[in-house]
């Protein structure tokens, strides 16, 4: 038996900032019945079901409860996994190597506009004895990562207002996206500083979205129209501890992707990856990423950000899609968003949005602050 | 067969002489004083879009009426209503408006609070069989009109197969929510037609 997998099925509704027309579960049925149909298969061609979230998202405890209707899985084996999405893709990963599943469907879908005071909701991520009780707003989290990161590297700012510049023209490509748009540095420069050095277009706008993916057996992928193969995939967590930790690096991404490097058998990641879809939650995330997967070297990123490597048409397309910044970030929904679309892109479907040569694509995903934890993932068209 | 006999790994302690604890249990202030801890209080608040299903249904409440959903393909009517057919996997066909009238499928007589604070009058929750809707499709509510308020006198009134009917709030007075129906209440005599 084989032991490789594959994705499927892609199906989404597009993120935006509103969705008070329909409710999650109308969303969720919206984005399964794309994934079943791109896949060719039916809800009772799935064996198992997995969904990603969490109760405070939600304003729903064991809100896993609610996934079966939508997802066709009512009577039928359905986990959750309260993490990161690409945890998601990992487990399904996993029901499918130990031959519990030959097809499995993974889901995440957020609302955020229902969520009326995300601030405490994220205060509530922080230690309840030690940080939470500064009361400060969570994202001094992240404008503390950034603040190091600049520190350590040297790069400029301006190295950050360029990843905004280039997702947001990024999805101007991509008819899915909200947030294309054709801004210079200064002007990402010159917005609001919320924490500083982070600056307000320097965060991804939150969005409500869903996503279904649909992950085969190399068996009943091959029945399938338009397999994409995970060659590897990883996810690490660091220590919580905020006063403890790399606040320079994403060393959780480095872990994940030398995880999922070694999976796939890839040994120089510069060179075999030719595109990816990584996390730019905030905008210097992207930087971070990039260092970890170890797609260029330290000293090397900030030169090739500049100097438009990362842009569709350069020598490492990084979120051709517009990324979290150009499409909105939707929570426990980012990972799988940036999965779909990186699935899109090797199977040539991405527009004008596609980069040349799409053959093999990482997938990097954070878990948001507070968290230590991300996901690496690899696809290739073979 | 030869047998040996197990001996005892340690032997029995002596039970300790009788010493009756003193104090009083912790009440919740001291517990507070004596042990390290931190309260913090959430204000966790959200706003759920209802969506296409639902909305339609809470508008019929505001205006006395109960909805429901139809599935051509396994041919049952539910309520309350949703988009689409979970056993199908499918968008329901078709809108139905239903009697206010249904069948207790199950209940409880509850003596606590939601949370858990004594009642003397007992709330009773009870799924409603909504005439009109395929058997097993309940509708979540509470039962009234019932007199009295031990088991005995409730049990002597409501019982599963219960025919009930909706009270529902003054027009004026309704806010598009399952709470527009008050209660169910027992249909006691039916006119014979």
């Amino acid at each position: 038996m084989s032991d490789r997998v594959a994705v499927v099925g892609v199906g989404a509704v597009p993120p935006r900032p509103l969705s008070v027309d329909r409710s999650y579960r109308e969303l969720g049925f919206e984005s399964a019945t794309r994934a079943y149909g791109d896949a060719g298969v039916t809800h009772q061609d799935i064996e198992s079901f997995i969904s990603v979230c969490e109760d405070f998202h939600e304003g729903t405890s064991i809100t896993d409860e609610y996934t079966p209707d939508q997802l066709g899985a009512v009577l039928r084996p359905v986990h959750t996994i309260a993490g990161d999405g690409l945890q998601g893709v990992a487990a399904a990963v996993m029901l499918i190597r130990t031959g519990i599943a030959d097809l499995v469907a993974v889901e995440a879908h957020c609302k955020t506009s229902n969520i009326l005071t995300h601030e405490q909701v994220l205060a509530m991520a922080l230690d309840p004895t030690y940080e939470r009780a500064l009361r400060v707003t969570p994202h001094f989290v992240a404008g503390m990562e950034m603040r190091r990161y600049l520190h350590e590297t040297g790069s400029p700012e301006d190295a950050v207002a360029m990843v905004v510049v280039k997702n947001r023209r990024h999805a101007l490509g991509n008819p899915v996206a909200a947030y294309g748009g054709i801004l210079s540095p200064d002007d990402v420069l010159a917005s609001a500083t919320v924490c500083e050095p982070l600056r307000e277009l320097e965060i991804s706008p939150n969005s409500d979205g869903a996503v279904v993916l649909v992950l085969a057996s190399e068996e009943a992928a091959r029945r399938t129209p338009k397999p994409v193969w995970i060659r590897g995939v990883g996810w690490a967590s660091g220590s919580p501890w905020l006063a403890g930790r790399s606040w320079g690096q994403a060393s959780y991404a480095g872990v994940a992707a030398e995880m999922a490097y070694r999976m796939a058998g890839i040994t120089q990641p510069d060179r075999e990856i030719r595109f990816a879809e990584i996390d730019d939650t905030y905008a210097y995330k992207e930087l971070q990423h990039l260092e970890a997967a170890q797609l260029a070297p330290r000293a090397d990123v900030t030169r090739m950000v500049m100097e438009g490597d990362t842009r569709r048409d350069g020598r490492l397309p990084v979120n051709p899609s517009g990324g979290s910044l150009g499409m909105g970030y939707c929570f426990d929904a980012t990972a799988l968003y940036r999965t779909a679309e990186a699935v899109r892109q090797i199977r040539g479907e991405a527009g004008r949005a596609q980069v040349a040569q799409a053959t093999t694509g990482l997938v990097v995903s954070w878990r948001g602050i507070p968290t230590q934890s991300g996901g690496a993932l690899v696809l290739s068209a073979d | 067969m030869a047998r040996t006999r197990a001996k005892p790994a340690i032997a029995r302690a002596q039970a300790p002489p009788y010493v009756p604890l003193r104090g009083h249990p912790l009440n919740e202030e001291e517990f507070r004083g004596q042990v390290g801890s931190t309260a913090w209080a959430p204000r966790l608040e959200y706003a759920w879009d209802a969506g296409v299903a639902i909305s339609r249904f809470l508008d019929g409440l505001r205006q006395g009426k109960i909805y429901g959903v139809r599935c051509r393909r396994c041919g049952r009517t539910v309520t309350p209503p949703r988009a689409f057919c979970e056993l199908d996997f499918k968008p329901m066909d078709e809108w139905v408006e239903l009697l206010d009238t249904g069948t207790i499928n199950t209940f409880s007589i509850c003596y606590v609070t939601w949370d858990m604070k004594p009642l003397r009058v007992p709330q009773i929750p009870a799924v409603i069989e909504i005439d009109g809707t395929s058997p097993r499709v309940g509708f979540l509510h509470l039962v009234g009109g019932v007199r009295g308020r031990t088991v005995t006198e409730i049990r002597r009134q409501v019982r599963a197969g219960l025919p009930v009917r909706a009270v529902w709030k003054p027009p004026a007075k309704r806010e598009g929510a399952i709470t527009d129906i008050l209660y169910f209440e027992p249909v006691r005599k039916r006119t014979k037609k």
